[in-house]
């Protein structure tokens, strides 16, 4: 890839910050946007803007097109075996809540058990504690080593006949290590349980196919993924998400709304995905984020993350460099995608973040979600967090290397 | 008359055990909130050229540059208007 030439396309890469150009290493949180993003996203609201499915004029015609082939785009990129086993949903957080009230309260009940892990970034904990409550089922949590990997073994062990799910992400939110998922799916399906992957760190970064996972449902957002926020997808296995139920009631999402005056109203759904669409979907977003799924497939997912490995060894290797940083977790970059969770000695992680933000380095700083992580397994107040994607350079690196050992000489 | 909201653009608490208060100064009135600071409040290190280590009261905080300051031991919102309201005005 062509880092600079690439630069080139992202218009806020240009900008300074505190009289310091600016250097982004916050895109776990979310990413910067090209400019084809961006003129996607103003060509729609400028030529093409109107609402989708149930108009028959020109300009609705033209919108649904573009919305639908979006989904077809996003399909094909997960290697989705049917564009309708993709759900448009505002994101991550959104996909799982589906999941888990759509599904869980349908299929969950005191009997039962629902498996998640400990590296878990909120979203794929809370949802399940808000529905076990309502359900009476039992959540289980698989260890985590103290180097951040998966312990697996307690994972698998922790199946039992009362799993009814297992929750797991693709990519830590913390550690950037990745899971090997396919294990984990074999695992859950010769229980007889569904799998559930959280691929919001994973979708971005590296190329995820659904069928060779064999996944049931795999939930990521589009502004991780240069895309704009507000849109993300549920993809779940056609079979699986037919069975399931709406999960908000509105326009869009049934077929017929007949009142008898005798007995109220009458409702069926609506056919895959719409069932799942309730009210006038995020158009623009799922336009935008086709655009952004165009932009990575060009690039080629296997030289994104090519390129994050080769700036995690880098940015692992001058780390090193800093008496005063302590890196947390695994640095096996064979496990690993372009996050480095990191302390400096002596400073909390907000004041690490706001000496960076000085310097025009963005970090994250605090728990990113994940407390149980931090508290349970890396025994941390806090950390901070950097995390690279295809604009960053190892220039970007050695600036935020120099900041860090100057904190250390103060 | 000058009020602490004609200083400060958001306060932010942080996430993580630390449980620190972040308090962001509006971007056209960082300087003269930071020599308002600076004015009253002691400072036991200078870091960087960038970075202040204070203290005033029985508080201690960082104050940066950019127009950001890091208070800490915060007991509730009241406390830091009041902190804010001694340093600021």
């Amino acid at each position: 890839m062509d880092i600079q030439a690439l630069r080139q396309d992202f218009p806020i890469l240009k900008r300074q910050v505190n009289d310091n150009p600016l250097i982004y290493f916050d895109n776990a949180a979310t990413t910067q946007k090209p400019r084809q993003v961006i003129d996607a996203i103003a060509s729609f609201y400028e030529n093409s803007n109107a609402n989708v499915h149930r108009a028959i004029h020109t300009l609705s015609l033209e919108a649904t097109d573009l919305y639908e082939n979006s989904r077809q785009k996003i399909a094909e990129f997960i290697n989705s075996k049917d564009w309708q086993e993709v759900v448009f949903v505002r994101g991550t957080t959104e996909a799982i809540n589906l999941v888990a009230y759509s599904w869980g309260l349908s299929n969950l009940g005191k009997d039962d058990e629902v498996l998640v892990s400990l590296m878990e970034h909120h979203s794929n904990i809370v949802p399940w504690e808000i529905t076990s409550k309502l359900k009476g089922f039992k959540i289980k949590y698989a260890n985590v080593n103290s180097d951040g990997t998966l312990d697996y073994d307690d994972f698998e062990s922790k199946f039992s006949k009362k799993t009814k799910i297992a929750c797991l992400s693709h990519v830590s939110n913390v550690t950037g290590i990745i899971n090997d998922v396919k294990r984990i799916t074999k695992a859950a399906h010769d229980n007889g349980s569904l799998m559930l992957v959280d691929g919001a760190q994973s979708v971005p970064h590296l190329a995820v196919d659904v069928q060779d996972l064999d996944i049931d449902f795999l939930a990521f957002s589009g502004h991780k993924m240069l895309g704009p926020t507000g849109i993300g997808v549920l993809y779940g296995k056609k079979d699986v998400l037919q069975k399931m139920v709406p999960f908000q009631g509105g326009g869009e999402m049934i077929k017929e709304v007949s009142f008898n005056p005798g007995s109220g109203c009458s409702i069926s759904w609506n056919d895959l995905p719409w069932k799942f669409e309730a009210g006038t979907p995020d158009i623009c977003g799922a336009i935008g984020l086709a655009e952004a799924v165009k932009y990575l497939e060009a690039l080629g997912m296997d030289q994104v993350l090519s390129h994050e490995k080769e700036l995690t060894k880098y940015a692992v290797e001058r780390l090193q460099e800093c008496n005063n940083v302590v890196v947390h977790g695994s640095c096996d970059l064979s496990k690993k995608c372009g996050i480095i969770p990191f302390s400096v000695k002596g400073l909390s992680s907000h004041d690490v973040a706001l000496i960076c933000d000085n310097y025009g380095i963005m970090i994250r700083s605090g728990y990113h979600c994940a407390q149980p992580l931090h508290e349970q397994i890396l025994k941390l107040q806090s950390s901070d967090r950097a995390s690279f994607y295809i604009y960053n350079t190892k220039e970007e690196i050695d600036r935020f290397v120099e900041v860090l050992k100057e904190i250390g000489q103060q | 008359m000058a009020t602490i909201d004609d200083y400060v653009s958001r306060v932010e608490g942080t996430c993580g055990a630390e449980k620190d208060v972040i308090v962001v100064f509006k971007y056209d009135k960082k300087d003269e909130a930071i020599t308002n600071i600076l004015k009253k409040a002691q400072v036991k290190n200078k870091i960087a050229g960038i970075i202040f280590e204070l203290t005033f009261q029985e508080f201690s905080f960082r104050l940066y540059t950019s127009g950001k300051a890091i208070f800490r031991s915060i007991k509730n919102r009241q406390e830091l208007n009041n902190l804010l309201a001694s340093l600021l005005l």
